[in-house]
């Protein structure tokens, strides 16, 4: 590894002198002149006129997204327009009647419910513990690399295995948490209790994500320029002060971005913790949108009203990454 | 720091130390449980110390597993989870480089066109299309084979946009000596861009490394045989939250197991590692 960075390093800095001596370019042949940049980044660099290369070049990723991602999507879609018979034997075209049904169900409005009170949940804990954490290393310029090293680990860890981990702990009768909770008089047993299962794979799924939004966070922080923070402590502002008028609205690009990075892990990424640790229940307790999709395609029965569903889910991921990527055109800028 | 403190950096010490700990305590206690009898631990006993059985443990779980509900050894699951990791982690800048490369430096009728139909991947993660894509696969006859387990997870938007910012960033100039040397968009590729792509390709490497090693919907639906799961759907099977004859040690060396290559990679590659997940994510 680091003799291959070491490598690149080198040969980075061979590009950058090349970019230096600008004026001292090459004399190049006129036959060889590059086409004149035209607006677009990616117009101003095409470059070599192969006719088949480019396609060539492009057949196995395009091929892949066709085959895995686009006919599939499409075959959702279609499906989610059509209506099977209890057989399986005739199909009809009932435009948009399966999304109609979806919600008259009260099923599907309880899995919107519990999508949104885990995702805000999920998504504000880690948040506000990373933050903390992060501003606390932020202060510690020694010590925040040693403390980075010790914080992002989890990232590593697979959903499905941090939901094993918590629910070793949690386990009635074995757990150490189940036992003190217990052992303290509360009836803890989120395999027949649905709120504690609730409260068992948001501990899991939080515990998964603060590593992620640690190493954004403290990333932020350390952009900050002291001297605004120094301007602010000289204008008399102690310390909590100048985390809330300074500091954190400066740091409001990356929280914004974590948020949206948050709520889209907590609607999709965590369907191994869930599947792990509680199935969806107790009786559809943990049961998020994109859980049920999985659970009422597994069932089988209504093709119809299960394509549906995904396709909502695809227009919520639509919207989550078309938000993502407006906001990254202003981070460029800022 | 701007003003001194009276207790000086205690505090931002303690609540850190606290975050250590609270991080860490949940793998403490896998560890600790990989080292104890089955029967302790069931019975609520299990001291917060190290047993003696651990190497028993780990060597009864990676060469047998338990002997209940699922009969595979892990060891073997840990092959397939190492296979479908680098596979997919391989597979992914294979193609998106080819098709960076072809999108930044050629000019071809349709190009644009290329370009949206990978961005828009990015928009359509398997758990969107379930169903549809498992049966595609099956059609193909991909499952159960580690072909089944990478090949459609292995186009990736996100590593086809991080080479081609990259690429953009390399100065014309250097493809203007290439040519002048005679070098053909092949040649130029191999000697020129592609060793000034090496630490990009190394970051991206130890990202989709962890991405494919922590796969959890798509090897669950594609692997129906015991002996073609990877760990980290084969220890959900190991565990059974309504099953009070759970091997709870061997399910915690099997955790431990699942988390230790993802988490070794992290904190030995940790400037590559952040390299990648914050450029990735660009």
């Amino acid at each position: 590894m680091s003799e291959a960075e070491a490598f690149a390093g080198k040969v980075d800095a061979v590009s950058r002198d090349s970019h230096f001596t600008d004026d001292g370019k090459l004399a190049q042949p006129r036959d060889l002149a590059v086409p004149a940049p035209a607006q677009s980044p990616v117009e101003s660099r095409a470059i070599f006129s192969g006719k088949l290369l480019p396609y060539v070049l492009l057949v196995p990723q395009l091929a892949i997204s066709l085959v895995f991602f686009y006919w599939p999507a499409a075959q959702a879609l279609w499906q989610s327009f059509l209506v099977q018979d209890a057989f399986g034997l005739s199909t009809e075209f009932v435009w948009f009647e399966n999304y109609a049904e979806l919600f008259t169900r009260p099923d599907y409005y309880h899995a919107v419910g519990v999508t949104f009170l885990f995702s805000g949940v999920v998504a504000f804990l880690s948040l506000s513990l990373a933050l903390l954490l992060a501003t606390m290393a932020d202060r510690q310029i020694k010590a925040a690399r040693v403390y980075r090293t010790l914080l992002i680990w989890p990232y590593a860890v697979a959903p499905a295995v941090a939901s094993v981990l918590f629910i070793f702990m949690f386990q009635p009768g074995l757990g150490l948490f189940a036992r003190a909770l217990q052992a303290s008089g509360l009836d803890w047993n989120p395999i027949l209790n649905g709120a504690q299962a609730l409260i068992l794979v948001i501990i899991a799924a939080v515990w998964k994500q603060i590593s992620y939004n640690f190493l954004f966070f403290l990333a932020g922080l350390q952009a900050i320029p002291k001297s605004v923070i120094e301007a602010a402590a000289i204008d008399g502002a102690k310390p909590w002060r100048r985390f809330w008028t300074v500091v954190f609205p400066l740091l409001s690009p990356t929280t914004f971005f974590l948020i949206v990075v948050n709520i889209t892990y907590a609607f999709f990424d965590t369907l191994g913790i869930i599947d792990t640790a509680t199935g969806g229940g107790p009786n559809k307790a943990t049961e998020t949108l994109v859980y049920k999709v999985f659970q009422d395609g597994r069932l089988g029965a209504d093709l119809g009203g299960s394509a549906a569903q995904s396709v909502i889910l695809m227009a919520i991921v639509i919207t989550l990454t078309a938000i993502q990527f407006r906001y990254v055109e202003r981070r460029v800028h800022y | 720091m701007v003003e001194h403190r009276r207790f000086g950096n205690f505090l931002p010490h303690l609540v850190l130390l606290i975050g250590v700990a609270i991080v860490a305590f949940p793998v403490y206690m896998a560890v600790i449980a990989s080292t104890h009898d089955n029967a302790v631990i069931a019975n609520g006993q299990m001291p917060l110390t190290p047993g003696t059985l651990g190497f028993e443990n780990y060597w009864h779980t990676l060469t047998a597993g338990t002997g209940r509900t699922t009969r595979a050894p892990v060891g073997g699951m840990m092959l397939n989870s190492f296979v479908m990791a680098v596979g997919i982690a391989l597979g992914k800048i294979a193609i998106s480089i080819i098709s960076a490369y072809a999108i930044v430096f050629f000019s071809f009728p349709f190009r644009m066109t290329a370009f949206w139909i990978i961005f828009v991947t990015l928009m359509l993660p398997v758990e969107v299309r379930i169903y549809p894509t498992y049966k595609i696969a099956s059609d193909l006859h991909l499952l159960d084979s580690y072909a089944g387990l990478t090949l459609p997870l292995i186009a990736s938007a996100t590593a086809t946009l991080l080479f081609r910012q990259f690429f953009m960033t390399v100065p014309k100039e250097l493809v203007e000596a290439s040519k002048i040397d005679g070098a053909g968009p092949l040649r130029f590729f191999k000697d020129t861009l592609l060793p000034l792509s090496l630490t990009n390709i190394a970051a991206l490497f130890v990202i989709l490394f962890i991405y494919g090693w922590n796969q959890y919907l798509w090897p669950l639906l594609i692997t129906t045989r015991d002996d073609m799961q990877t760990i980290v759907i084969g220890i959900k099977k190991i565990i059974d939250v309504h099953d009070a004859l759970t091997e709870w040690n061997v399910a915690m060396a099997t955790a431990v197991l699942a988390m230790l290559p993802p988490v070794l990679v992290v904190i030995t590659m940790q400037r590559l590692f952040v390299k990648g997940l914050i450029e990735t994510e660009k």
